[in-house]
Order: structure tokens, then sequence, then C-alpha cells
């Protein structure tokens, strides 16, 4: 199941312009990296890059490898497709589809890869809902459609979309910076249990959250303006909020800039 | 010394506003009464129009045998009779232009939203749709004589007169798709496509589920514009008095050639068929106004 | 976190292949190359996977995705077909008929061609009654289309603007042979008296002299004018509304904040910014104008008599006449004559539309 991610020199643009300037990091398995860092210096770029959602942007490139589990997924017989199939992802807006139904928007994925099974796909509804926290408070109404739900439900309800596919990957685009803090909270304890099973990474603004949940952090920060954004540094979450070995990071994490 | 008097009892300051001149505020109020009677101006033809459709139109309609029988073997001063078969024809017509019309038109609609954005291909084909807007209906007339008629050597019918109004059809389902399709959140692709669903398939069950009761509103909006065409039915088809259920051969009459036949007709029967016709084109115009409304109504895309 | 995994991270990041950087092109190589510039380091991006010297297939595609897009792409490619099949098929047709043609088709009035074998027709007249409808029209639509646009958008209460748009919407959904059977049965008897009052008045300016045809009878361009007017209203005010909603507020709060009335805002901030959407809606209702047939058809009284260029000749538009003769489409060479006129009709609304367009997309670029 979960597997890791090995990032190794990438580059990424956006037409001419220089994005994000040589990243290089590994993010084990079973575990929570969190990108943190000033906006724009391109972590949701690199979080991007990783399951090629970066393509759907006109213009957008990469230049590197990005190995799962030792294969590059950008390797030239490598189908887009099925590295996002193996690596899922969660948006900042919940993005439940506003056509279906509860039930159809969490098996949407097997269903459009061509699950007919009812059972099976009952099943599947069932563990992702569970997976995701959310089945007692929806399994009376999986057939309402979703978008009748509170923001944190529908954010739960994408996370539970998204490994309903079975994923070995998790990425997370400020999952929580749409949702009260209640709601955060729920989704920051289903981070830790989804831990279990899955290698995830998570972009957040909120460092309080990426030291709660993470065990890895990696600093992202610009140069300076018009300058690509790049890796500070990366290292074990205690370390980067105790003692970081960078003044940059420091100076982000104490709140004196960004 | 009336002039010292006001002077004072003036107040030691000045007004809280420095008035505007006479002239201004008269330019203004000029201005505001010429735009509002130019809404007028709009609404006394239509209601004008409308009202004498029903005046003229309503009687004939109300006979039962209006709905049900055609003018088959009737004389022009028989004041029987009904509509049947050219209300059939407008509405199979109009069906069959439907038919053809939209999955073209929504398939350019894709191509101009989900493929083509910025090429120079997507650009031209904008311009070609927004000429093909202007198109005069008589002229889609002409070429689907040339073509159809005249080169290809089909005869005369209802399905010609559907081809006709495919002209007319085509851009109006390929804007709505375009504008639908437009609205549609982005964040519905991307989620899709994080789930490792293809492009192809993100289209087509996600992208145009969404966007279906617009483009569905569309359709309707642009059929009950087309079925009140009448030029290109003069040249591509042909009126027939009796009940001709089969669009792809043979006469098959229509409202609009309806009206037509019986405006030549002198007697009160002619003018009964007439506005008759009239008020049933208005009717069903209305109905799938009505309908388009219905189905907006139900949207999943919230503008 | 363990330690090995802190030393995986180090060693790969020290053991980090200085290789040649492998480039991957966007899904879209076509939609990436309308932004990109030739002088980009890596060359244009549209050509990044070439560049590479890999085969063109390497982003992978799905059958069914190229289906689809094949499908998509086609479709585009069809309108554009489309619209060169409309003028070559015309112009084929109606090759063989301006050659047996016997007098000048632009310059002569007669049209006569009921006899395959002796075609007269041309289309001065008819181009005098097109025109002339189609001009008075537009004098009349533009103002009060004007009136209507800043009614609706400026002057209107909020909550009433999008029924009375919706009123305003209705206009163009009656059909035409309505507006024909009305104007003729309806409005022209109507305006019979204010034509009389003006040939009495005005016969002195040649546009309100006697026509060809009665006054009487209301089968005259005037008529039809008034009714082709009513007809564009609704096209005009369409298009000049979305441009008259785009003013930016700054602008009109900027001149209300220097203590401008209403009209004055309305004069020196949203008519200057809307002028150039304005003049292009009046554009395409005058190709609307132009191409209009039924209603014409209804309501112009035939004859052969040469226009006297007075707002009460009767005749025909070139679409009307086209609609006039449709029960003589019995053989090429006749039918070759009407369609010879369609085509011009064609030639000209495409002129009139392409310019409205080019207008349009003009100020849709500086704005």
């Amino acid at each position: 199941m979960a597997k890791r991610i090995d990032i190794k020199d990438v580059n990424i643009y956006y037409g001419k312009f220089h994005a994000v300037d040589s990243v290089t990091l590994s993010v084990p398995p079973r575990s929570v990296t969190a990108f943190i860092g000033p906006s724009g210096c391109g972590k949701s770029t690199v979080l991007r890059s990783l399951n090629r959602m970066h393509e759907v942007t006109p213009g957008a490139r990469v230049e590197g490898q990005v190995l799962l589990d030792g294969e590059d997924i950008y390797a030239a017989n490598v189908d887009p497709v099925e590295v996002r199939r193996t690596i899922g992802m969660v948006f900042q807006r919940p993005n439940p589809f506003p056509t279906m139904s509860i039930r159809d928007n969490v098996v949407a994925g097997l269903r459009l890869a061509g699950v007919k099974n009812r059972k099976r796909l009952d099943e599947v509804c069932e563990r992702s809902l569970r997976g995701a926290n959310l089945w007692e408070e929806v399994k009376d109404r999986l057939d309402k459609p979703g978008g009748g739900l509170s923001g944190g439900q529908q954010q739960r309800l994408c996370i539970a979309r998204a490994i309903a596919v079975q994923p070995d990957v998790l990425l997370m685009d400020e999952p929580c910076s749409a949702l009260d803090p209640i709601s955060t909270l729920a989704i920051e304890d289903l981070i830790t249990e989804l831990k279990q099973d899955y290698t995830i990474v998570i972009v957040t603004h909120n460092m309080q959250q990426a030291a709660r949940v993470s065990d890895q952090t990696a600093f992202f920060n610009l140069a300076g303006v018009g300058q690509p954004g790049r890796l500070v540094e990366v290292d074990d979450t205690e370390k980067i909020f105790s003692n970081p070995s960078q003044k940059a990071t420091e100076d982000y994490i104490s709140g004196r800039f960004g | 010394m009336t002039t010292a008097t006001t002077d004072l009892h003036r107040p030691a300051t000045g007004p809280a506003f420095q008035g505007i001149g006479a002239g201004r505020k008269i330019k203004n109020a000029v201005a505001t009464t010429l735009v509002a009677l130019a809404f007028l101006v709009a609404v006394v033809p239509l209601v004008w129009v409308l009202w004498s459709v029903v005046q003229k139109g309503l009687q004939p309609i109300l006979s039962a045998d209006w709905w049900t029988h055609s003018l088959y073997g009737l004389r022009p001063y028989d004041d029987r009779g009904g509509a049947y078969h050219a209300i059939y024809g407008t509405v199979v017509q109009a069906l069959s232009t439907a038919l053809l019309s939209v999955p073209v038109g929504v398939m350019v609609g894709v191509y101009l939203v989900e493929y083509g954005a910025g090429t120079r291909l997507a650009r031209f084909t904008t311009f070609m749709v927004d000429i093909l807007t202007g198109v005069p209906s008589i002229v889609s007339g002409l070429f689907v004589y040339a073509l159809w008629i005249s080169i290809l050597g089909f005869g005369r019918s209802g399905f010609a007169v559907s081809l006709s109004l495919l002209l007319l059809m085509i851009p109006v389902v390929i804007r709505t798709t375009e504008e639908m399709l437009r609205i549609v959140p982005n964040e519905l692709r991307e989620a899709s496509y994080a789930l490792g669903v293809p492009k192809w398939k993100t289209i087509v069950k996600i992208v145009l589920p969404t966007a279906m009761s617009g483009i569905v509103t569309g359709v309707m909006l642009g059929l009950a514009r087309v079925m009140g065409e009448t030029a290109p039915a003069l040249i591509v088809g042909a009126y027939a008095s009796s009940i001709n259920l089969n669009v792809f051969d043979g006469n098959q009459a229509n409202l609009p050639l309806l009206m037509n036949d019986q405006f030549a007709n002198p007697e009160t029967a002619g003018f009964n068929r007439t506005w008759g016709a009239a008020m049933s084109l208005v009717l069903i115009i209305m109905l799938f106004n009505l309908l388009a409304t219905v189905i907006s109504r139900l949207s999943a895309i919230k503008k | 976190m363990s330690d090995s995994t802190l030393a995986d991270r180090s060693a790969s990041a020290q053991e980090t292949p200085r290789r040649a950087r492998v480039s991957h092109g966007t899904l879209e190589p076509s939609r990436g190359g309308a932004a990109s510039s030739p002088d980009t380091p890596e060359g244009p991006i549209s050509t990044a996977n070439t560049a590479q010297g890999e085969p063109a297939s390497t982003p992978v595609r799905r059958p069914g995705d190229r289906v689809f897009r094949g499908a998509a792409v086609g479709s585009g490619a069809f309108i554009v077909v489309l619209i060169a099949a409309i003028g070559l098929f015309l112009l084929l047709q109606a090759v063989p008929a301006l050659r047996a043609n016997q007098v000048g088709f632009l310059t002569s009035g007669v049209w006569n061609t009921t006899d395959p074998n002796g075609l007269q027709f041309g289309i001065l007249y008819l181009l005098w009654v097109t025109v002339a409808t189609s001009v008075l029209a537009l004098a009349l639509a533009m103002p009060v289309s004007l009136g209507i646009a800043l009614f609706l958008t400026h002057y209107a209460p909020r909550r009433l603007a999008r029924p009375f748009a919706y009123v305003v919407d209705l206009l163009a959904a009656v059909p035409s042979i309505i507006f024909g059977l009305w104007g003729i049965k309806v409005l022209g008897p109507t305006l019979v008296p204010v034509a009389e009052w003006l040939s009495r008045n005005l016969g002195f300016v040649p546009l309100f002299a006697p026509g060809n045809v009665s006054i009487g009878g209301a089968g005259n361009v005037f008529t039809a004018g008034v009714v082709l007017a009513v007809m564009i209203l609704p096209v005009i005010t369409a298009v000049s509304r979305e441009v008259f909603e785009r003013t930016p507020k700054e602008h009109i709060e900027g001149a209300l904040a220097l203590g401008a009335t209403k009209w004055e805002m309305v004069r020196t901030t949203v008519i200057p910014f809307g002028k150039a959407g304005y003049v292009s809606a009046s554009m395409l209702g005058l190709g609307r104008a132009l191409g209009e047939t039924v209603a014409l058809y209804l309501i112009l009284s035939g004859t052969n008599a040469a226009p006297k260029l007075s707002f009460f000749d009767g005749g025909a538009t070139i679409a009307s006449k086209i609609a006039l003769g449709s029960g003589e489409f019995n053989n090429e060479l006749t039918a070759g004559a009407y369609i010879a006129a369609g085509l011009v009709l064609f030639a000209l609304t495409f002129a009139v539309n392409a310019l409205a367009r080019t207008i349009v997309a003009g100020r849709k670029g500086s704005a």
C-alpha cells in the first residue's frame, strides 16, 4: 500500500517563469510530511507536480524526477491517469460533484473506472466513509446530494472519495483553510489515523497544524521577488520547530516574517 | 425696499448644499423620461402583436377539431377542420433538428472550452460560429436546396426543413454549451483528474452532467426560436393539407407553412386558419420557453 | 520518524544525479504553445517533447481520449467547413444561371425567370428596397434600443430589471411570420394616415414622395421599416445591455462623486465606455434586418415598376424575392437565379456581421 516518494532535482516552470528551483526531498511511507512557507513560494506547485496535476495548467512544465518506490512518474511510458489513480489528492476547497449523491460521490472514482458491481461499491462506500470518520453522520442520507453537507463534512466526503480508489499516497492542498476550527480538528484527527495506511503530504499555511499532524516538515521560501521558490530545509517536525538549522526557517516559524 | 428686507432675513451662512442649475436638473429629468419611454416603446408592439394574435386566433383553436384534424379535403370556405397536420409537422421537424444539432453543437462547445482554448483553430471557429449566427434563414434554406435537393437529388420533405433549421440551431447550441461549460468550476475537473479519471471521461461523466440542465434550457429556447422560421420551409419544404407522419418523405406541413398557405385565402375560413395557426405557434413557443425556465430552475450550477 | 529515514534523506540529497534534465510537456502542448514565446531557453513548450528527440506520442494518451478529442476537434473544424460549403455550393448553383443571364445582374432591375431559356434577372431594385427597409429600421431602432439598454442597466429598479429585460427578449421569440401578419393586417392600416400625412406635408423631399405602389395599401418600405425596427430592437438591446453593464464601477462612482447628475454620469462614463459595443450591436441588428424574409414577404406589395427611391415604394427585398420565387424552384437555371441573389445576401450579411464582431473583439482586447 503506502509507498515512498523521492523528489530529485525538480524544477517547475509556468511558460517562461521559473516557479520552483531544484527541489530534492524524500517522503517516507506511512508518515505525514508538511510543506510550509509564505504564499507564492511554490509549495502547492511542488505538491501538484507529485501527481502530475500541474499538467492541467496550460504551460506548466516539470523537469527532474519524481520517484514512487523507485519508479519515475514522469517516465515516457507512464500514463498520468495511472499516476493520479495511485496518488490521490484533496483540495483546498471541498469540491464534491454537484450532480451526484453522497454515495455516488464516494464511489465516483471506481465507477468511472468501470466498476459496476453494486455490492462491492456499497462496501467500498461504507469503508471509505468510515475511514473518513463520516459514516455515522451520513449513513441515513447516502442518496442526498453531497452539496447539502457542511463544509467540514464535505471535505471529509472528498477525503472519502480520494481514499475509495485505494491510492498509495494522499496529497492534501491546504485541506482545512476553508473550514472552521472544529471541522479542522476533525480533519487533523483523521489525518493522524490515515497515516497508518497512507503516505501523506500536506500543504498548510497553519504552522500549529504542521506541528500537530506531521512527522516531517519542509520549509519553502522565495529567494526574492520574481525569483523561483526553493526548498530551504526539510527535517523532523520536532527539530524544525525547536531547533531549525537555517535562520530563515527560524524567522518564519517565530513569526518574524511571512 | 423689498430686496433690503430679504437681505436682512437671510441666514448668515449659505445653504448646506450647493444647488445645481435648473438646466442640469431639467436635462436629467428629460433623459430619465426618454429612457423610460424607450422601454415602453418596446412593450407596446409586443403587447399589441400578442393581443392581435389572441383576439383573432383564440376562437379557432378552441374547437376540438383544431387539435385533432387536418384540412384534408376541405374547400377554402369550409370553416371546419384543424391544424393537427401542421402542429405535428412543426413539433417533429423541431425535434429532428434538435436530435441532429445537439451532438454537433455540444461537441463544438466541448472543443472550444475543453480542448481548443487559445489555439488558432478555436479562435477561427468562434469567429465562424458568429458568422453562422448571422446567416439569414433564407440563405440556409438555399444552401440546403443547393446541396440536398439540387445536387444530392433528394425531394422536398419535412426532413429537408429540419436540415435548414439545423444551420440556425447549431450556433445556438454551441453558444449555450460554451457558456455553461465555462461556469463549471475547474475544481470539479481537478477532483476528477485526481481520482485518476481520464480527461474524456471527466468531460462526459462530470463536466457535461453538471452543465446539462443549462444546455437543455438553451436548446429549448433555441428550438422555440427556430420552429417559427418560415423562409427555409418555403424553399425546401412543401405544404400539405393532409397528415403526413413521415418526416423523411413527401410534403409535410408545419404551422408557418399553413399560415403562408391560408394567408392567400380570402374567405373567413382562411382568416380563422391563419390566425389560429399563429395562436397555436405562439402557444407552442411559450410552452417551450416555460419548459426551459423550469429546467433552468433545476440547474446544478448556481451562478 | 526513524534515523534510517533521516539517513536516507541526506543520502539521496547527496546522490542526486547530475544528469541531463528530462523535460515533461503538458498534456496539452498546443495550449501552452499559444502562451510561450520562442526565446524560452528550453525552446517553445509546444515542441518540448520533440525538442528532446522523443517520439511525438510521448505523453501517454488513452484511446478514449484520442477518439473523444478527435471528435471535438473535428466538430470545431466542421463549422469552418460548413461556412465555406455554404459559399461554395451557392456559387456552384449560381454560376450557370449567371452565365445564361441576358441582363446585368447588378445593374438591372428586371426579374423575369419563368423562361429558363430567356433568363433576365438583376438585383438593382431589390437592393434598393433591401437597403431602404434595413436603414430605416436601423434609424428607428438605434435610439430606442439605446434608451432601453440604458433603462435596463442604469435606470430600472434593480428588482424589475430582470423581468423587464425578459419582456424585451420576448420580442425576439415572436416568429417573423407573425410580425409580418401583424404588420400588414394590423399595424399597416394604422400607419396609413401617418404615411399620407408625411407624403402630403413632406412630399417635396424625394424620400416622402409617392412611391411605385399606392400609399393606402400599406405594403411599402415605410411599414416594413417600422416592423423590422421592432424585430431588431431585442437584438441591439441585448448586446448593448451587456456592454453597458460592464462599465467599471469606479468610473460611475467617480462621476457621481464629482456631483454629476445621473444623466451626466451616463453621458460621461457609460456611453463612452459602451460606444463600440453599441455600434457593433447595431451592425448585428442591421445584419438581421438585411436577411429578414418572411415578414417583408407578407408586407411588401409586389410590383414590377422601377422604384422612385421613396419610403412609399413597394417591391421586394433580396430575401423576400427569393421567398416569393420559391414556387419557381423547378429547374436548375431559375433556381440558380434566386441562388445568385441569395449569394449576394450571404456576402452582404457576412461582411456586416464580420465587421460587427471585429469591433466587439477589438473592444474586448483593449478593455
